[in-house]
């Protein structure tokens, strides 16, 4: 089918000016082993509550294995994770990571919906779980949130017969389900046309600035970093001459101007680097 | 011989080891002379080594990887190339640095797995499993505040999926089995003129032993295996993972509708698998001309509530033995499409073999209770 078009633009996105306020999400020194290979280690940065805040890097260097210990699903070697003011790290984490997963929304890179149940049914089913709505309103709830992300034509498709881009937007609204105050998504515009990639985008603007949520969003594509990030770390593997970890973090675009680093200006301008 | 088909000769020429190419150095034609340009190149190592591409006719990547890698086998740094066109120049110095004739030292094989590795591989997965069963109770004991996670239509649908659809297998292969038992049965009792106490040993067979057996295999190679797999695509696809970030628990959602659609499902299925295989044993009867009372009546002689209860019950620890195997093993499935085949043959193989063992046990358990 055709794959319908996300809502209608922002003229110009409107950036949320990095606020004085308490973080929604604090990582201090966080590292990760597998085996003997350390694949990062001493990564800090704080998220302040509304940013659009990028994790980039190149292939490899853990951009996803550090957001899945943000998500809760991969417990870090070392160091300490706080999201939504419960920390997930350390112990009686099992219970903080319970209560957190009502704070956050996932997107993950596939969209992963269900494959047994429609668009509509993946939306309802965290509202069918947790919440005590009648059945009509839960529908109409899922349906609202198809038609944020520009589906509500396709709420009775099954995962198998959209596209790509439409599965990655069906995740959104899934993560939104429950109008969550913190919305991860891992390389939204990975595999997508630049139309296609550059409609989520604007999305993203627009439902930061419609909802006030908080977006953590992993990507190595350039375009969409300096299109919707306030913030961003870099992570690199050759950060340490054992490990990979944090080189870079601010504003991309004054990263992409200023920064002297040769990975970052490598990233950004995309110079060759000497091996 | 082909005009273009590639050549090779060699002869020492001066200070160097000549090697002398003709023909198409492309795939097919460095397949051609690659053994004989490297037994070539080991001669004379002491002395440098040429080419003379003069005859060569057409030169591709093949060809220029042939010539680096002739030259590393040689020990030359380098090799003079005579006849070369600045593209087959290009090619041969590409292929020299890319082919990373420079490697680094190899790893050392993995050591061979000791018994202590095997030992601890199976303690690993005994713990595993006990884990899984101990993971099972919880989500069962904590059931009653996630009553929302069960969602019913999921569980019919597995009992439809392994159950009803399975249901003309279950009775084509238990009616065959009947009709099997009976006929290689009744020739030797024949002889003792004790052809009638078939019906017996047939219903008897059937209803204590190889009924639940039977049925437990065919869940396991039917439904314990689509499980596996279902569930392997799920984490596959990350569709685990996002359950799990939604807060819904996937030993909830997945594993319990499945482990509670087999125990509902088997006791049908065995039932449906006996009475097929009594039908089958009194198809040969009554070609052996007895009536259908007679063997109804020696049935209902034989059979005894008990062997038919126990039987059941058997069939429904069975049937979670086998559901149970077969969404652990999904849920175990590791990256790419290979772990999904891997965890529906873990699953289909544990299956089996756990109805064997749990059939044991019940055969000594049910000889200490005298049933």
């Amino acid at each position: 089918m055709t794959e319908p078009r996300p809502p209608a633009a922002a003229p110009a996105p409107v950036r949320a000016p990095v606020r004085a306020v308490a973080p929604i999400i604090t990582v201090d020194g966080v590292a990760q082993r597998f085996g003997s290979r350390t694949i990062f280690r001493d990564v800090s940065f704080a998220v302040a509550p509304g940013e659009v805040f990028v994790i980039l890097g190149g292939s490899g260097c853990g951009k996803s294995t550090l957001m899945k210990q943000l998500i809760g699903l991969l417990p870090p070697t070392a160091g300490r994770i706080v999201v939504a003011g419960r920390t997930i790290t350390g112990p009686g984490a099992d219970a903080a990571l319970q209560a957190m997963r009502r704070s956050i929304g996932v997107m993950f890179q596939s969209g992963a919906l269900f494959g047994s149940m429609t668009l509509l049914e993946n939306v309802m089913l965290p509202l069918e779980v947790f919440t005590d709505l009648p059945h009509a309103a839960r529908e109409e709830v899922a349906r609202v949130k198809l038609g944020l992300v520009g589906l509500a034509d396709a709420a009775g498709l099954m995962p198998a017969e959209i596209s790509g881009g439409m599965a990655k937007r069906a995740g959104i609204a899934r993560a939104m389900a429950l109008d969550p105050p913190i919305l991860f998504l891992d390389e939204p515009s990975a595999g997508l046309d630049p139309i296609t990639s550059a409609g989520l985008d604007r999305l993203i603007l627009d439902l930061r600035t419609d909802l006030g949520a908080t977006f953590v969003v992993v990507t190595h594509e350039l375009q969409s970093i300096l299109a919707i990030a306030d913030r961003c770390i870099m992570l690199d593997r050759g950060a340490f001459p054992d490990a990979g970890g944090m080189i870079a973090t601010g504003d991309p675009r004054r990263l992409r101007e200023e920064s002297t680093q040769p990975i970052v200006r490598a990233f950004f301008h995309r110079e060759m680097v000497a091996a | 011989m082909a005009a273009s088909e590639a050549t090779v000769t060699a002869a020492q020429i001066g200070p160097a080891q000549v090697l002398t190419f003709a023909g198409r150095l492309d795939a097919a034609g460095a397949a051609r002379v690659w053994d004989a340009a490297h037994a070539a190149a080991r001669q004379n190592a002491a002395i440098g080594i040429a080419f003379d591409l003069t005859s060569v006719s057409f030169l591709d990547l093949a060809g220029a990887t042939l010539l680096a890698s002739v030259q590393a086998a040689h020990g030359a740094a380098t090799a003079d190339l005579r006849g070369a066109s600045d593209r087959t120049r290009a090619l041969f110095a590409r292929a020299c640095e890319a082919g990373g004739y420079a490697r680094p030292p190899k790893r050392p094989p993995p050591p061979d797995a000791t018994m202590r590795d095997v030992c601890g591989a199976a303690l690993t997965a005994l713990t595993g499993g006990v884990a899984f069963l101990g993971e099972v109770a919880v989500a069962t004991v904590r059931l009653p505040g996630r009553r929302r996670m069960l969602r019913m239509q999921d569980l019919l649908r597995y009992a439809d999926q392994a159950g009803v659809r399975s249901l003309p297998l279950v009775a084509l292969l238990g009616y065959l089995m009947g009709l099997i038992l009976a006929f290689q049965s009744a020739i030797p009792l024949r002889r003792f003129g004790a052809d009638l106490f078939v019906a017996n040993l047939v219903a008897i067979s059937l209803i204590r032993e190889l009924g639940p057996l039977l049925a437990s295999v065919i869940l396991a190679g039917r439904t314990g295996s689509a499980f596996a797999a279902e569930i392997g695509t799920m984490k596959v696809n990350e569709e685990v993972d996002a359950m799990t970030t939604m807060g819904l628990d996937p030993m909830t959602m997945l594993v319990l509708p499945r482990l509670a659609a087999a125990m509902l499902v088997m006791p049908v299925m065995t039932l449906a698998l006996e009475l097929a295989g009594l039908a089958g044993m009194a198809t040969v009867m009554s070609a052996f001309n007895f009536p259908l009372v007679a063997i109804l009546r020696q049935v209902q002689g034989a059979v005894t509530a008990v062997d038919l209860l126990g039987g059941l019950f058997k069939a429904i620890c069975f049937g979670s033995a086998v559901a149970a195997i077969g969404c652990r093993a999904g849920l175990a499935t590791g990256v790419g499409p290979r772990a999904v085949g891997l965890s529906a043959t873990a699953a289909v193989v544990g299956g089996i073999v756990s109805t064997i063992l749990l059939d044991g046990v019940f055969a000594l358990l049910f000889y200490r209770l005298g049933l």
